[in-house]
């Protein structure tokens, strides 16, 4: 333990660096990261049965999941790939800004990356726009007369192809996984807020950074799971 | 235990080198989508969209510099309860129409 550190005559206020139940700094950074690791692990389980929804749905839905894919925009779902990956880069900056203890470098990266998420919501809503317009949303207004190239339109209760509710079952899918995956975004861009706030404020020092890089944590979780978001709905149906 | 006091400082140059990884793989994956491959499009789209999760995972949350096995033990449990859902499931679907 580092004990050229302790403070003799301020023994009430104790760093936040290490609070008095862990015995180094090293253990009280290790318990918090642990517990985000966990935090992050319940958060694949919880992706993972909308995924799972996705992946059966397309297996039986195989021929309308192809047609309702490609009625994404592949433009504005690579500008918002290209989007996160930026604002994922912006938060490495961050962290490494206040491991050389420059705070302010780190307020501005953490407001960079906020933009970004905010840019990423943005280019969102524009697409959720669209589906309204188009009448893609699920529910009683839902319209849908799209067909893949060279695909028959056969009665409704063909299994396989062009039934309108084989792609409104897409579009629920589409819209549950990617409106969880924004309201992820939205809590990041919070908790950013927040702890840039704060780091103005100058809690945050080369010492001292958990809580920056626990929510860098889970941004690039947030980042992960949107890679694996845009190739399942966007690419895997587009050469169809 | 040992106390790593030093923690591991991301050089500039392997941040940016990730971002370009990453902003190529986006491009790579985009252009391949448009290409038909049959069944393996699904497989080109996963395997780059995987490779891009490995570099995010291992660099930007520094998991290739962490000491702490027990991060390790998190991650692969995750991946191994994800692959339980979806292989049971799917085991399940795809043999119902069997007679």
């Amino acid at each position: 333990m580092d004990t050229s550190r302790a403070v003799v005559d301020e023994p009430a206020h104790e760093s936040p660096a290490l609070l008095h139940h862990f015995a180094t700094k090293g253990q009280q950074k290790n318990a918090a990261s642990l517990g985000m690791w966990v935090f992050l692990a319940q958060e694949v389980m919880f992706f993972g049965g909308m995924f799972c929804a996705y992946l059966v749905y397309r297996y039986k839905y195989f021929g309308d999941f192809g047609s309702a894919s490609q009625q994404l925009s592949i433009t504005l779902g690579t500008i918002n790939t290209a989007v996160l990956i930026c604002s994922s880069l912006t938060v490495v900056l961050g962290i490494r800004a206040i491991q050389l203890g420059k705070r302010m470098a780190l307020v501005f990266w953490l407001i960079a990356t906020m933009v970004l998420g905010l840019a990423f919501l943005g280019i969102k809503a524009d697409e959720y726009a669209e589906k309204f317009e188009r009448h893609h949303v699920p529910g009683a207004s839902f319209s849908y007369h799209e067909l893949l190239p060279g695909q028959m339109k056969l009665p409704a209760a063909e299994r396989q192809y062009a039934n309108p509710h084989h792609a409104e079952m897409f579009f629920s899918l589409y819209f549950a996984l990617t409106g969880m995956h924004a309201l992820h975004m939205v809590v990041g861009v919070g908790l950013f807020g927040f702890l840039a706030y704060m780091a103005w404020r100058g809690k945050y020092t080369a010492d001292y950074y958990t809580p920056i890089e626990n929510a860098g944590l889970y941004w690039h979780f947030v980042d992960v799971v949107w890679i694996y978001l845009f190739g399942l709905l966007y690419l895997i149906d587009r050469h169809r | 235990m040992p106390e790593h006091t030093s923690e591991h400082i991301s050089s500039l140059a392997s941040c940016l080198a990730v971002w370009l990884a990453l902003l190529a793989g986006t491009t790579l994956t985009v252009t391949a989508a448009f290409i038909d491959l049959g069944p393996f499009n699904t497989v080109v789209a996963l395997a780059i969209a995987t490779t891009k999760a490995v570099l995010v995972v291992l660099f930007y949350m520094h998991v290739k510099y962490t000491h702490e096995k027990l991060t390790g033990l998190v991650i692969v449990s995750a991946i191994f309860w994800l692959f339980i859902l979806l292989a049971l499931s799917m085991a399940d679907y795809t043999t119902r129409l069997w007679r």
